[in-house]
């Protein structure tokens, strides 16, 4: 797009968007990809002061429980074991240390940038057992799902998959039921619904009453899906809109959710910062059992203590602003993360403590 | 969570030029080393010896793959301390070099590192006055990891400093940014997508000395965007001068591949690393004759302002968007890692 025909746009669209905010309105982006497009556009100074913006779950990554990775480190530095894993998962610490400490120390971690590049791992190398750490939303599982395949009819012997996958409408049901929460509408994830279509979340308009618009990644698909949002609110008539038509069907890709089922069965899952919501994670059903890492290797750690105080799901909620945690600046910074809003560099808490920390000149 | 002295181990991100290395220098190797000549923290050593001063830099060079589209170890390794120097205001003169190889790597190999190294020391026109080789056993080092030594001239009367930046001074760089980075995270990780990026690795010292004949004393400062990129280089400016700096976002030039590339990656290109661009501060009357000069170069081709100093946000660098809002611009924290999301 041409930069100036974007900014001209835009500009449009916020002249239209100071119309209709005639009154106060908290939206969650849900995805992390979202967080990171607002901030690098610089979008939230622009809006109308009656458009709050709350950034969500944010990304897979971020939400992955330090018990969970306590596990993983644990398994990585088992001498048999290469584990295969998306870069962003390297800095993410559980309750001790991270996959790069662990690392650092002789763990054969290696970064992969797809889950079939793990099954080629698993082949180049038979004589090491090789975990893919399977971390990812609705968009990622699919991939998991056609590498299994793959171990499955190569008949791999030395792979497995450690999974940790999270399900993006139950997270979203546990926010909204919380009697506390202060949201009036959700940017939907345009990558998740591409897979999951419209349908999972009818439920967010239908029973709580709130907009939903899936939306795209460029500053000016996430101003549109706003007008979008407004509208709705303001016209009282609820729905999951469509803002992102370019890529996503209201049915969303039926082979891809095909194969999610036939490998995988709901349980429940951990959220850092959120807690256990039930069906919100995926495991290996029955007959892959030879394929899961969890079964196949029990690994048993003495259970590291999760640090206190964390507020992040508060801070998710929309409850608490991120310097009134108690280890903002403290004991959770960006180089030594404690809660999501934290892990991801877009998020709330990393934000503010950059913001923050160079307005006070480097000391926090 | 904190951990005592013995338990804490040195990171991949204590070597990536961001907040923890930073760190690093400053409680460790400074805390030690601490002389009023290393405290400067510039790319060279400005040291006075009678007639004009010497400029005396280091570099150690551990790159893999050590074969890339458009370089190799050997021609990084003399670029690296070539660039050091020149940026510094020095015209650079000898290089030492020093090198680690493991045991059983081939000498054809070496041949043609060492070769490179010759044909990039020429086109700079440095000489390789002295060395050392050391060999270790196998799976003690990686390959061949290289240091290099530099000595230049700083011609009299000539004085670069982040010191010296002024409000409303420009921020020029000599051409797109990331190819390096980009190149280099392709070969390493084998990405399956074609890149046809290739290593910017070339030497500085003749865009420098045209951008100090054409500027003068209107030239402030000069840096290479090495390790983090852009964004990290900036803020050491700012920091170091005391100064803001706002750079517009789309000023900067990125080659669509480099962009296109980044955002499948999850990776931000103004934290790539750059072998052969130059970041130049200039007075505002400066700007135009620097930049023909800078254009006048094949080095110097894509050469466009992007910026410009502020009185205001000191050592912050701030990002005016494509939409028209500002944001920070931050210094590289940890190790750039690929995003899945």
């Amino acid at each position: 797009m041409q930069p100036y025909r974007n900014r001209d746009y835009a500009h449009h669209l916020l002249e239209r968007l100071q119309q209709e905010a005639t009154r106060p309105v908290s939206v969650m982006e849900v995805c992390g990809t979202h967080t990171v497009a607002i901030a690098r556009s610089g979008l939230r100074e622009l809006l109308p002061k009656n458009i709050r913006l709350i950034s969500g779950p944010g990304c897979p990554v971020c939400v992955t429980d330090d018990l969970d990775l306590d596990l993983v480190i644990a398994l990585a530095k088992e001498p048999e074991i290469t584990m295969a894993t998306f870069g962003d998962m390297m800095r993410v610490p559980g309750t001790g240390s991270s996959l790069l400490e662990a690392k650092s120390l002789g763990a054969d971690v290696k970064v992969v940038y797809s889950p079939t590049d793990a099954v080629a791992l698993a082949v180049a190398n038979p004589d090491r057992q090789v975990v893919f750490l399977a971390v990812g939303f609705e968009t990622t599982i699919p991939t998991v799902a056609v590498a299994v395949e793959q171990a499955v009819q190569q008949g791999l012997r030395n792979f497995s998959i450690f999974s940790l996958h999270k399900l993006v409408p139950p997270v979203m049901e546990a926010l909204l039921t919380d009697p506390e929460v202060r949201l009036d509408a959700f940017i939907n994830p345009g990558h998740v619904c591409t897979i999951l279509g419209t349908e999972p979340f009818r439920f967010i308009p239908e029973q709580y009453g709130k907009p939903c618009v899936v939306t795209g990644f460029e500053a000016v698909d996430i101003m549109e899906a706003l007008l979008m949002i407004l509208q709705q609110y303001n016209q009282g008539r609820p729905s999951v809109e469509i803002q992102y038509k370019r890529a996503v069907r209201p049915e969303g890709n039926t082979v891809a959710r095909g194969y999610i089922d036939k490998y995988f069965t709901p349980v429940t899952a951990c959220w850092r910062g959120i807690g256990e919501v039930p069906g919100s994670g995926l495991a290996l059903r029955e007959e892959f059992a030879h394929l899961d890492a969890h079964r196949r290797f029990p690994i048993t750690v003495t259970p590291g203590k999760r640090l206190k105080n964390c507020s992040c799901g508060q801070v998710l909620k929309g409850l608490k602003l991120p310097y009134e945690c108690a280890l903002f600046g403290k004991a959770c910074t960006p180089m030594k993360p404690v809660g999501p809003c934290m892990v991801s560099t877009e998020g709330s808490c990393a934000a503010y403590y950059r913001y923050g920390a160079q307005r006070v000149g480097g000391a926090v | 969570m904190s951990k005592t002295e013995q338990e804490q181990v040195i990171l991949l991100g204590h070597g990536s030029g961001g907040t923890l290395t930073n760190q690093l220098i400053r409680t460790v190797f400074q805390e030690a080393l601490h002389n009023p000549i290393l405290d400067e923290m510039l790319d060279a050593a400005l040291l006075d010896l009678g007639q004009g001063r010497v400029a005396f830099t280091t570099d150690s060079f551990v790159v893999d793959p050590i074969f890339f589209p458009g370089g190799d170890i050997g021609k990084l390794a003399v670029c690296g301390t070539v660039n050091d120097l020149a940026v510094s205001g020095a015209v650079p003169l000898y290089l030492s070099s020093a090198f680690i190889i493991e045991e059983g790597f081939p000498l054809a190999d070496l041949r043609r590192i060492v070769a490179s190294m010759q044909e990039a020391a020429s086109a700079a026109g440095v000489r390789v006055v002295t060395g050392d080789t050391k060999v270790v056993g196998r799976g003690s080092a990686d390959k061949i990891f290289i240091n290099t030594t530099g000595i230049g001239v700083v011609p009299p009367g000539r004085s670069l400093s982040p010191r010296r930046m002024q409000p409303e001074d420009i921020v020029l760089v000599s051409g797109t940014l990331g190819d390096h980075g980009l190149t280099i995270l392709a070969q390493r990780e084998g990405l399956s997508f074609n890149t046809p990026v290739i290593s910017d690795c070339t030497p500085l010292n003749r865009i420098a000395s045209a951008i100090m004949e054409a500027g003068g004393d209107g030239v402030r400062c000069m840096r290479d965007p090495t390790r983090g990129g852009l964004a990290t280089t900036l803020n050491e400016l700012a920091g170091q001068g005391e100064r803001g700096i706002l750079v517009q976002e789309t000023a900067i030039p990125l080659r669509r591949e480099v962009v296109g590339a980044c955002e499948m990656l999850g990776l931000d290109p103004l934290y790539l690393a750059n072998e052969g661009k130059v970041i130049a501060v200039v007075a505002p009357g400066a700007a135009e004759p620097v930049l023909a000069a800078m254009r006048s170069l094949p080095e110097g081709q894509g050469a466009v302002a992007i910026g410009r100093v502020t009185e205001s946000g000191r050592g912050l660098v701030l990002l005016e968007t494509e939409l028209g809002a500002t944001r920070i611009l931050n210094m590289l924290e940890g190790e750039p890692l690929p995003r899945i999301c």
